[in-house]
């Protein structure tokens, strides 16, 4: 498993993504599924960096842990904001004329979509959202 | 990020190259509220783009808003990863692709 904690700062963002990368290309993840995960990461990191500290800052910690057979990562995103889970959140109604069509909510809902699991916890008062995907 | 831009008459086109992500959609909001006046015909070549957060879709979605008062978009060459991405999140019924 390899960690990386930082500020929780969208200014961060290609450091958290580079850091993701860089993992996921030396297990051979294909290119697809590399972007797939950066957009989850990318939404919820930003969400982290926005929300779970404002107007103050504190820290964020990002740990990737690899597995074979399925191939696959499982990635935690964890900070110690105001408890906040985004899963619980309602999804937005995508079948909507675009008059009506708002963007709040699709970043969570591509989260649900384009893993295999997603699951928040609240423990030791810090927000932890797992993320699991395999190819 | 890069925007490639060519004017014609009323017709614009943006061939975006890079990631349009959280970073750099600010960019491409930009370049349209300094472009999209007069404009009836807004393409958006997507042949060199390798990503799309919602940041970007944030930017599509009020760029097409806009268009449809005062003209079209399309978005052309989109590859199978970012439609993927416009697929999950029903993008695919509110945008026009080519």
């Amino acid at each position: 498993m390899k960690e990386l904690k930082l500020e929780a700062a969208v200014a961060h963002l290609d450091k958290v993504l580079a850091f993701i990368d860089e993992e996921l290309g030396a297990a051979g993840c294909p290119m697809k599924t590399q972007m797939q995960i950066d957009v989850v990461v990318e939404e919820v990191f930003v969400n982290v960096a926005s929300y779970a500290y404002a107007p103050g800052t504190g820290d964020a910690a990002v740990a990737v842990e690899l597995s074979n057979a399925p191939a696959g990562v499982t990635i935690t995103v964890s900070d110690s904001g105001r408890p906040y889970n985004p899963l619980a959140r309602q999804d937005p109604d995508i079948t909507l004329p675009i008059e009506q069509r708002e963007i709040g909510g699709l970043g969570v809902l591509m989260t649900k979509k384009l893993m295999d699991e997603v699951a928040y916890e609240y423990r030791d008062s810090q927000n932890i959202l797992t993320l699991k995907k395999s190819w | 990020m890069t925007i490639v831009k060519a004017e014609k008459e009323a017709a614009l086109e943006l061939a975006l190259s890079g990631r349009l992500d959280t970073t750099t959609a600010p960019d491409l909001e930009k370049t349209l509220k300094e472009s999209l006046d007069g404009v009836r015909e807004l393409t958006l070549d997507f042949q060199s783009l390798d990503y799309i957060s919602s940041a970007g879709l944030r930017v599509l979605l009020a760029a097409q808003k806009q268009m449809n008062k005062q003209g079209s978009m399309k978005i052309v060459h989109v590859g199978e990863t970012i439609m993927e991405i416009f697929e999950v999140t029903g993008f695919m019924d509110i945008l026009t692709l080519e």
